[in-house]
């Protein structure tokens, strides 16, 4: 039987079938987080079970560190029971801490890949339903839960049934300021927030070639928005020159070895999916979300849909509720509506071109009176970088609050949120009620068009603020 | 784990698609280690904007104040993979979840903790959502998973299917590392047949000098 991609990394990663059916694929990269690694320690404990292999194990301090410059574990006074918590079981079961003041620090998604943690081909598992950011790189990743990082760290497997594959296929080619956030919200809002569940995705396609990793990694960080289990694309020669040179990449003549096997990572010609769909990206306008889930989407200068239009009363009861919550009419334009903040970071978009992308908005500007506006680099290292560039510089001047690297206002588990009935226009993944802040109104776009947004107080069409052909 | 073989309680309608676990348990409410998990559940759909309690929210009716049973929509669990949302539910005596469907990492966390997970045939959750509703929490039904049953007021018994190991799993209380366990010797195998074939696979650590 001709094998997608899928099929080779789970065969390669099958050690056993278990009693009740489930399948025990090796973990080859497990990273924890310390909003929920201590009470696994914890329950590890209890049971007298040590951790496998602490050496394949590492901890991120990042979903509830602050943001502020010379900060500490009391900067936010929440976090610090966390972070001290994860240090020390951590320390008891020898696992690396990228901790507070490490240069490595950062957000678990965006370190992985960055430091060359996470390689094509291997598996990958983080107690957070982004894992599979990873998958940029054609590695297969999972999010779990507390209980489920327990089984993985006395294991280094996870039994799991075996999901069903789906293909996307990209056609076309993007326009200018169009990135692979605009996509992945334009075919969530296709398939719906449920559409990939039970499915791991790969995506395909001349988009999908031309795009650089970091936009690769956007596009998979945001497979669980559709309820994928996972998502990836194929590694390339695009991917192998990325990963060359990184700190853990493998060097010398095992890279060759690697890169040979690497080469063999793609599904077969003939092989076959469970599902496949296939979206035309000429043309596609920035995408932005109008309501309370990431598959309530629009082109940017598109129209709020009329609940009238549902296709049934559970929709058009979703669709009256997040009216309301956001304060919108159907048959309005949002572009144009007042914003009161802009939050660029996350997972999902803040890496050095995301930044890059939205500092060449902001570049000559000024945040518009009256907006709050942030940038938070998604690691340590992306802050570095972009402070090499003089990013920092361009977003200061501009009057944006440049800040240290984690996961910040995307679910404000570190105080950073927004103020009540707030519009917010946000880089991060998930428009739910509250999240940014109780009643705050979080639109979801590229960083460009978050940009765009912070400089002129409204959201805007962020190609014709840059004089395109729009 | 505790076994799970039979549950009777107020089965409560929280009749909504694409519950998500911002709502079910906010990261507000997390602010401790050891965070209060029974007032946690629905914490922010709980109360009003003043902090006061919201009396039409489905689980501060007096008739659901006990509840045993969440009866709700399609890709319930969406979202963030934080077991607290399963943790509770368990804190609230809701020991049973029926769904139209599950997100996966929701799903999973709920088998984790023997929260059972029922998803109907679409006719019969029709039938079964009209008699919660009917019932208005006046009189319990009972989930059996030994014999894939719900009864309980306004109809007969409704069968429901379940994945055999999934209910072997729920019924067992089985403890899921062990079982896992019982195959060390093939991980162990498998660490040196990767270590030989992909070593750097194997191996985790910085590279250059």
């Amino acid at each position: 039987m001709p094998r997608t991609l899928f099929d080779k990394i789970w065969d390669a990663h099958l050690v056993a079938t278990r009693i009740d059916g489930r399948d025990l694929i090796y973990i080859d990269r497990h990273v924890l987080h310390e909003l929920h690694a201590p009470h696994a320690f914890e329950q590890l404990e209890k049971q007298q079970r040590p951790v496998r292999r602490p050496d394949l194990t590492f901890s991120m301090q990042d979903h509830t560190v602050s943001t502020q410059p010379g900060r500490t574990d009391e900067t936010n006074p929440d976090g610090a029971a966390f972070l001290r918590a994860m240090r020390a079981g951590s320390k008891r079961n020898g696992i690396r801490v990228f901790d507070l003041g490490d240069p490595q620090q950062g957000i678990s998604h965006v370190v992985a890949p960055e430091i060359g943690m996470v390689l094509p081909g291997a598996t990958h598992a983080v107690p957070d339903s982004h894992a599979s950011t990873v998958g940029g790189l054609g590695a297969l990743a999972f999010g779990c839960g507390t209980t489920e990082l327990g089984h993985i760290l006395a294991t280094q497997v996870m039994a799991l049934k075996r999901p069903k594959s789906m293909h996307i296929q990209l056609d076309g080619k993007l326009d200018a300021h169009v990135t692979s956030k605009d996509v992945a919200l334009k075919i969530i809002a296709e398939l719906g927030v449920a559409g990939g569940r039970g499915y791991v995705v790969e995506y395909a396609g001349p988009v999908i070639r031309a795009m650089p990793i970091e936009q690769r990694m956007t596009l998979c960080n945001l497979n669980i928005e559709m309820g994928g289990r996972s998502g990836f694309v194929a590694p390339d020669d695009t991917t192998f020159n990325w990963i060359k040179g990184r700190p853990w990449a493998p060097i010398g003549s095992q890279w060759d070895e690697a890169l040979a096997q690497w080469r063999t990572l793609a599904s077969a010609g003939d092989a076959e999916f469970d599902s496949e769909h296939v979206l035309d990206c000429s043309n596609l306008e920035p995408q932005i979300t109008w309501g309370t889930d990431p598959g309530q989407v629009l082109g940017i200068s598109g129209r709020v849909p009329d609940p009238a239009g549902a296709s049934d009363q559970s929709q058009r009861a979703a669709m009256e509720s997040a009216l309301a919550y956001m304060d919108l009419k159907p048959g309005m334009e949002l572009k144009g509506l007042p914003v009161n903040r802009v939050f660029i970071g996350s997972c999902t978009n803040s890496r050095l071109p995301d930044l890059a992308a939205a500092a060449d908005v902001v570049r000559g500007r000024k945040v518009a009176q009256g907006v709050t506006a942030m940038v938070v680099p998604g690691s340590s290292t992306v802050k570095r970088e972009a402070e090499a560039l003089g990013l920092d510089q361009i977003f200061r001047d501009a009057g944006f609050f440049w800040g240290e690297s984690g996961c910040s206002m995307c679910a404000g588990g570190n105080g950073d949120r927004g103020k009540p009935y707030e519009r917010i226009v946000s880089t991060t993944n998930r428009n739910f009620e509250n999240r940014q802040g109780p009643k705050t109104r979080t639109h979801l776009t590229s960083p460009a068009t978050a940009a765009a947004a912070a400089v002129t107080g409204r959201i805007t069409d962020v190609r014709q603020l840059l004089g395109g052909n729009a | 784990m505790q076994p799970f073989r039979k549950h009777t309680g107020i089965a409560v309608p929280l009749l909504r698609d694409d519950i998500n676990t911002d709502q079910v348990a906010p990261i507000a409410s997390m602010r401790q280690l050891k965070p209060d998990y029974k007032t946690m559940l629905f914490a922010r759909a709980r109360q009003r904007d003043d902090g006061s309690e919201d009396p039409d929210f489905v689980l501060n009716k007096p008739q659901f104040r006990n509840p045993g049973i969440l009866v709700t929509g399609q890709n319930f669990g969406a979202g963030s993979s934080r077991e607290s949302a399963v943790w509770s539910m368990l804190a609230n005596n809701i020991l049973v979840i029926v769904a139209r469907s599950f997100a996966d990492i929701y799903r999973e966390n709920c088998l984790q903790n023997g929260l059972l997970p029922v998803t109907l045939a679409p006719v019969d959750a029709e039938t079964f959502e009209a008699r919660v509703i009917a019932a208005n929490g006046a009189a319990p039904f009972t989930v059996d998973l030994e014999m894939q049953r719900i009864s309980g007021p306004g109809g007969a018994d409704i069968v429901f299917e379940i994945a055999a190991a999934d209910r072997m799993r729920l019924l067992e209380g089985l403890d899921d590392i062990g079982l896992t366990l019982k195959h060390a010797d093939e991980i162990k195998a498998w660490e040196a047949r990767m270590a030989a074939a992909q070593p750097w696979l194997q191996t985790a650590r910085e590279q250059r000098g």
